[in-house]
């Protein structure tokens, strides 16, 4: 399960990066989006991976490290809500500079308003 | 327990809660609701450091959950000495910005105090996660605070500057977790003492998240090849934000001061750790990239960009000697540098208001009305800035370079630090001149400077004759600030304690 676990981190992350490094802020945003599930992926495991074991005592014999989880769900809310800022601050952008490259400037058209 | 360290965070919390609920008040009011608050910062941060008093350390533990499962906040000389800068520069720049640069926007206030409020956490704040949850805080407020305005230039900068930092919060949970997989702790007193116990086998991993986290603060800190956002983002924004944003680069220097000697470093040397070693070469090539920033410059606000990119790489390479005298000689220059950048910002947008289209501009134009007024002012802040005796830059960097004659670096800080001085001052002279000196024919602009905005500038650059008057005594200060940084035994020992004496409470 472990190994099945990293390559997903990893496989996320690999993916992110390569799509926060496109031109359009459109890939840039779903590699942010993928970069930050992999990383809430990956502050889940940080508890370590144990079947059958909630993360409340009594419950079962043994039970799992709630924090990881508490702080997942801090990095989640933050993620969310960062990934909803930088949509709209991306369609303004597209908006205003008439096109949707993260430098403001279409390398293919010479185009300008 | 007193509830003092805690009202540095709460205070602008509710302030910014109120302006964000109570929108619609009277433009004047939110005015006033701002700097009441940001003055009461003020008095709060001089009222912690006389109850820090010797002993250097507070614990405050929220809720009165011991630590480590609690969050503690731990105000000391450090965190009070950010406190106090944090306030004296939030002040200039809300009464700068109520003149009607916070007309331009909504919400301009309560961003402000949301600012105040992420910034004040992060330097009270003794666990890692709480930390970044503080970043998240600054941070979201000053991409807010960064668009305020408008326009196609601050949404263009706004991108980049959000995207990347971004970026940097994902780095900094991976590090966060990585230590929470190794040791189990996020507070920074539990996490030292466990990190100096860690098995051989762990130790890659350990070192492995001190590099990210020496990345993250180096996105912030403005740290060689990640700071490329800075000089456009700088230029563009608002000038009271821009002066504000001042302190932003110094929260990823104080973050650097706060993790690496005590979670990293409890039973080594500073100067020893992995990250250290890394900051010195990077912070000598910051240092050379922003002298030939300063040179290029198109325009003045441009200029004191660069300038915020000279201050950040002289303050990290003379941190990164590690030696008692020369992190107190980095903390005064990190005072000083503070206060001028953000002087410099607002004074371009006092020059950029009178010269109508050519604002700051390095170009020549029709003359403006308060030049002789402005270019008396010019002068001394431009030597201020680059270091001329009898101003503040000049006795931090006398400091600077004795500590690292002290060390045996001269060799290569020496020569880097004196020939960006150089740089500063002939881009500075060039500004000087193309704006005083050189005037078109046409009619001079009738406008002129508000007294407000003009007084506020002024009274900025009398504070760096006041550092240096003062020097000795503030002097002493930061070098029982250095001295503690380096003994982070003791501030282990306070932590620990408290939860000794909770427990026996309970």
């Amino acid at each position: 399960m472990e190994a099945l676990y990293a390559a997903t981190v990893g496989v996320l992350t690999a993916c992110g990066i390569y799509l926060v490094l496109r031109g359009r802020t459109f890939p840039v945003i779903m590699g942010l989006t993928l970069l930050s599930h992999a990383v809430n992926l990956f502050l889940f495991a940080t508890g370590r991976l144990a079947l059958r074991a909630p993360a409340v005592i009594g419950q079962s014999e043994t039970y799992t490290d709630p924090l990881p989880q508490a702080l997942v769900l801090t990095a989640i809310v933050i993620g969310f809500a960062m990934t909803a800022f930088v949509v709209v601050l991306a369609l303004k952008a597209a908006v205003e500079l008439r096109n949707d490259h993260v430098d403001g400037v279409d390398p293919d058209e010479d185009w300008r308003p | 327990m007193t509830h003092l360290p805690v009202l540095p965070i709460l205070i602008p919390l509710i302030a910014g809660a109120l302006l964000v609920l109570l929108y619609d008040l009277p433009l004047w009011l939110q005015r006033v609701v701002s700097i009441a608050s940001t003055l009461s910062l003020l008095g709060l941060a001089l009222a912690l450091g006389s109850m820090i008093g010797e002993a250097g350390h507070l614990v405050y533990a929220l809720g009165s959950w011991a630590p480590p499962f609690g969050i503690v906040l731990v105000p000391d000389r450090l965190s009070v000495l950010m406190l106090t800068l944090t306030a004296v520069l939030a002040l200039f720049a809300v009464i700068y910005a109520s003149r009607n640069d916070d007309e331009a926007g909504a919400h301009f206030h309560a961003l402000f105090q949301f600012q105040l409020m992420g910034l004040n956490g992060a330097f009270l704040t003794g666990d890692l996660f709480n930390l970044f949850v503080f970043f998240e805080v600054l941070l979201i407020a000053s991409y807010a605070l960064l668009l305020h305005g408008g326009g196609p230039a601050r949404s263009r900068a706004g991108l980049h500057y959000v995207i990347l930092n971004l970026i940097g919060s994902a780095l900094f949970i991976i590090a966060v977790g990585i230590l929470y997989g190794v040791t189990g702790t996020l507070n920074m007193a539990d996490l030292a003492v466990r990190i100096s116990e860690a098995p051989p086998a762990d130790l890659p991993l350990i070192q492995a998240a001190s590099l990210i986290f020496l990345v993250v603060f180096g996105v912030k800190a403005a740290l060689l090849p990640l700071l490329f956002w800075l000089p456009r983002a700088y230029t563009v924004a608002a000038a009271p934000v821009a002066a504000l944003f001042a302190i932003m680069t110094k929260v990823g220097v104080y973050a650097m001061l706060r993790v690496f000697p005590l979670v990293f470093a409890l039973d080594t040397a500073l100067v020893n750790t992995l990250a250290w070693q890394w900051l010195w070469p990077l912070a000598l090539a910051t240092l050379a990239l922003g002298g030939i920033g300063v040179l290029g410059a198109t325009s003045l606000r441009n200029m004191t960009a660069y300038m915020v990119i000279v201050s950040a790489g002289t303050l990290m390479a003379t941190l990164a000697l590690g030696s008692t005298q020369a992190i107190a000689a980095g903390l005064f220059y990190l005072v000083h540098s503070t206060l001028m950048t953000a002087a410099f910002f607002l004074f371009a947008d006092l020059i950029a208001r009178q010269r109508g289209e050519a604002g700051d501009h390095m170009v020549v134009a029709s003359a403006m009305k308060d030049r002789r007024t402005l270019g008396i002012l010019f002068f001394f802040g431009a030597a201020a800035f680059a270091g001329l005796p009898p101003f503040s830059g000049f006795v931090s960097k006398i400091w600077i370079l004795e500590s690292s004659w002290a060390e045996g670096a001269s060799g290569s800080l020496w020569p880097i630090l004196l020939g960006a001085g150089l740089l500063m001052l002939i881009a500075l002279s060039r500004a000087g001149s193309k704006f005083f000196w050189r005037q078109s024919g046409e009619r001079p602009h009738e406008l002129r400077a508000d007294r407000v905005r003009f007084g506020v500038v002024c009274v900025m650059l009398l504070t760096s004759v006041a550092l240096s008057i003062q020097a000795q005594p503030l002097m002493d200060y930061l070098t029982a600030t250095a001295a503690s940084l380096q003994a982070p035994g003791q501030y282990v020992e306070t932590v620990m304690n408290t939860t000794r004496s909770l427990k026996e409470a309970h």
